[in-house]
């Protein structure tokens, strides 16, 4: 048993927190949002200089072979600043997908330059009738003379505005799962781009092509295997950018009680409201072990992993839940504000629980698996 | 003890439908439905039809142009009112100021300010909270110098619901800077064209631009224009904020919500089925009708009593408490409910501006922004913490 990070770890995670407070102030975090653009942003190309990019991936492919713990921390800044910038759904989630499914060529093409920092990848699989539900896609493909059609339309396709290819999930003719990669400018591929209401980049995306035979990366039993470890690989992520986001709030929370007066005293010194932080304190400090639970058991068995990474999906779903909105009660009208630097966390934690299955979905995992699960 | 609904109620009820059903305007009726913002000249519309109908004033005495509705009636026509997704009708005006004007007002007061807001002639809107005074209202700042015939009004107003629109706004200023705390402070009513006056949006996290800042520097308010003596407006702002209270609990709104989360979790597939066939959210709606029916007794409860002469007191502060928070935990699960389709912030369809979403991504629009927008239920009208101190001092002694 040992929760220290070792010295590469505590190197990392000081470089990010670093990287995170000079870069992304609130100021600097707005300036990054308006000029969204599709190329990568100046703090992007930092992340590739500084190997962020490269983490999380295997050496056999390039990368720096980080593990769950090396991202845990990645992401814990990344929540603690707002950073608004794809990590896990431009780079980390596609590209797992990307380096265990393409082959040569398609990794040449595709994974070195988003390694390097040069474009961003997405994963299209949300449709309107799928809510959390990733493998039952209405979506086809259907084969003819070596050439794969693919019609169907996919929804909220997180980071889809700046992808320069997506990787697209699909029902083949025999009901099997496969996954296309596709490149953006395809023909017969038409976006409309929307932002979300936690400043997240987002499309919803008419598909109707045709693609080689070598589109297809994967299907049936092997691309589900994939699927559930990158899936599991983002729920944790996730968990984690939702600490960092959870200790600001909690910090900014902390000081605001202290300097508001009200009726000639801090608010600070209210008994009720002291109550109140320290619950905010004890559901951030037991999500974290969440996080931790989640981040040390991406290479157990596949089953052991799922339901763990499942319950600390939902657990802190609703742990962030009660920070975002406390620290808003707390903040009083200031909360409620655009410019107030609150508020923004507690949209993030709010709605970074409808990302890759929320309280509710993850919940219903571990009750099934209640009395099987070791 | 019967809780049933009389036959001359039930009658009432019928008569409001029809006239819901005959006089909301289409248009007006989907924004509500779909959440989207109203513009000033909708909620005006429809303010006048209600004012032809006689009905735009509930809360007065009759020969004001009131309706004489007992409070069980008042509470049947809100309730049908939210189902009917009829537009919310903007109370600073006809529930707030008007009022108060009726109580503490001159004569010659009344004769002007409440036909001018029975045909929607003006918009007012509230200079109640500063930046340093919220819960602590009466810490307020804004101060209120003699200059013969006039006042002249220097501070800062926050959280000035729709001002945008207004052209009126009743104001708590502090007259005597000497007396303590409640003594120094009159009730201004203040024309927002004078010169001085100056009002900047505050944009919302859902945002809406729906409050607004207001600065005073040199206003000049006819002295006239004081509603009861100086010194006094602690108890006209007392006043307001007991007055009509039986409604706080949003009941009509709860129960709305609460339909529309099932549509929703009918409508939304979960592992192969409805989402409502899932016994662990279907929990959660189940809780939260429980609350409701409570909710709805103890607001009849408090209707009867305020029927038969008591004034509601810190009834009142239960209300706000329970209805707020159960509007909270509406609006969460409806979030909830929509998943992935919950995250578009489709800014323009929400401001009326864009039709080209699909039927199930407008249904969805609105979920999110009401869901943050929703938070300042438990903020506004003393927050839900101050409620519970009144609760704790007025009913409990504590």
């Amino acid at each position: 048993m040992d929760f220290s990070l070792s010295d590469e770890q505590r190197m990392l995670d000081e470089t990010v927190s670093r990287l995170v407070a000079d870069r992304c102030n609130p100021e600097q975090r707005r300036a990054l949002i308006n000029e969204r653009s599709t190329s990568p942003s100046p703090l992007w190309r930092t992340f590739a200089e500084l190997g962020l990019l490269a983490m999380p991936f295997s050496e056999a492919v390039g990368g720096l072979g980080g593990d769950g713990i090396d991202m845990m921390l990645i992401m814990q800044s990344l929540g603690r600043g707002l950073v608004p910038e794809a990590y896990l759904d431009g780079l980390v989630i596609p590209g797992m997908l990307l380096a265990r499914l393409g082959d040569d060529a398609q990794r040449d093409r595709w994974l070195i330059p988003l390694l390097e920092g040069q474009h961003q990848l997405a994963l299209a699989w949300h449709e309107a009738s799928s809510r959390y539900e990733i493998n039952t896609p209405t979506t086809c493909a259907t084969r003819s003379d070596n050439r794969w059609k693919l019609q169907g339309r996919k929804q909220v396709v997180l980071n889809a505005p700046n992808a320069a290819a997506l990787l697209v999930t699909a029902r083949l003719d025999d009901d099997v799962l496969g996954l296309f990669l596709v490149p953006s400018e395809s023909e017969g591929l038409r976006r409309r781009d929307y932002a979300t209401l936690d400043d997240q980049y987002a499309s919803d995306i008419d598909i109707d092509f045709t693609l080689p035979a070598s589109a297809l990366l994967a299907s049936g039993e092997n691309l589900r295997t994939a699927l559930d470890e990158a899936l599991a690989m983002g729920r944790a992520a996730l968990c984690a950018e939702a600490v960092g986001a959870m200790e600001r709030a909690c910090e900014q929370t902390l000081d605001y009680l202290k300097e508001r007066q009200q009726f000639g005293t801090p608010l600070s010194r209210q008994q009720a409201l002291q109550h109140r932080m320290v619950d905010m304190y004890l559901h951030l400090e037991q999500a974290r072990s969440m996080a931790i639970l989640a981040a040390t058991s991406l290479t157990l068995p596949d089953e052991q992993r799922d339901y763990r990474v499942a319950a600390a999906k939902a657990y802190i779903g609703e742990a962030a839940q009660f920070v975002a909105e406390q620290a808003i009660q707390l903040h009083g009208g200031m909360g409620m504000t655009e410019e107030c630097s609150v508020a923004h966390y507690a949209k993030r934690l709010i709605l970074i629980d409808h990302a890759l299955g929320d309280r509710d979905y993850h919940l219903d995992t571990v009750i099934a698996r209640l009395d099987t699960a070791a | 003890m019967n809780l049933q609904f009389t036959t001359a109620e039930n009658a009432f009820r019928d008569e409001v439908r029809t006239f819901l059903a005959e006089a909301l305007p289409s248009d007006i009726q989907n924004k509500v439905r779909l959440g989207q913002r109203l513009s000033a000249e909708e909620h005006v519309r429809w303010q006048n039809r209600l004012n032809e109908r006689g009905w735009l004033a509930p809360g007065w005495p009759v020969e004001h142009g009131g309706t004489g509705w007992s409070p069980v009636e008042k509470y049947i026509f809100e309730e049908e009112c939210a189902a009917a997704h009829a537009p919310t009708i903007v109370p600073f005006g006809v529930n707030m100021v008007a009022p108060v004007i009726i109580r503490f007002g001159s004569e010659d007061q009344k004769r002007f300010y409440l036909p001018r807001i029975l045909n929607n002639t003006d918009w007012w809107c509230q200079g109640y909270s500063e930046p340093g005074a919220g819960s602590d209202l009466a810490s307020l700042k804004t101060r209120a110098e003699r200059d013969g015939d006039y006042y002249i009004v220097n501070g800062q107003k926050t959280w000035t619901t729709l001002g945008q629109h207004a052209n009126q706004m009743f104001c708590l200023v502090r007259t005597d800077s000497q007396a303590k705390k409640q003594a120094g402070i009159s009730f201004l009513l203040i024309d927002m064209n004078t010169p001085g006056i100056t009002v900047r949006p505050i944009i919302t996290l859902d945002g809406a631009h729906e409050v607004n800042e207001v600065f005073l520097d040199d206003v000049r308010v006819p002295v006239k224009n004081r509603v009861g003596d100086e010194g006094e407006g602690w108890t006209c702002a007392k006043f307001l904020l007991t007055h009509e209270r039986t409604g706080i609990a949003g009941l009509g709104h709860a129960k709305q919500a609460l339909r529309h989360l099932k549509d929703v979790a009918r409508r939304q597939p979960h592992r192969g089925r409805a989402l409502i066939e899932s016994w662990s959210f279907r929990e959660q709606i189940a809780r939260a009708e429980l609350e409701l029916m409570a909710l709805e007794v103890t607001n009849l409860r408090v209707l009867a009593a305020a029927r038969d002469g008591g004034a509601p007191g810190a009834e009142s502060s239960l209300l706000k408490i329970r209805g707020s928070e159960l509007r909270q935990r509406l609006s969460d699960l409806t979030r909830r409910a929509l998943g992935p389709q919950a995250l578009p912030f489709f800014a323009d369809f929400l401001a009326g501006n864009d039709d080209s979403l699909d039927e199930e991504q407008a249904f969805a629009a609105a979920a999110s922004t009401q869901y943050f927008n929703r938070r300042k239920l438990s903020i506004y009208g003393g927050a839900n913490e101050i409620q519970k101190n009144i609760v704790a001092k007025t009913i409990l002694g504590m």
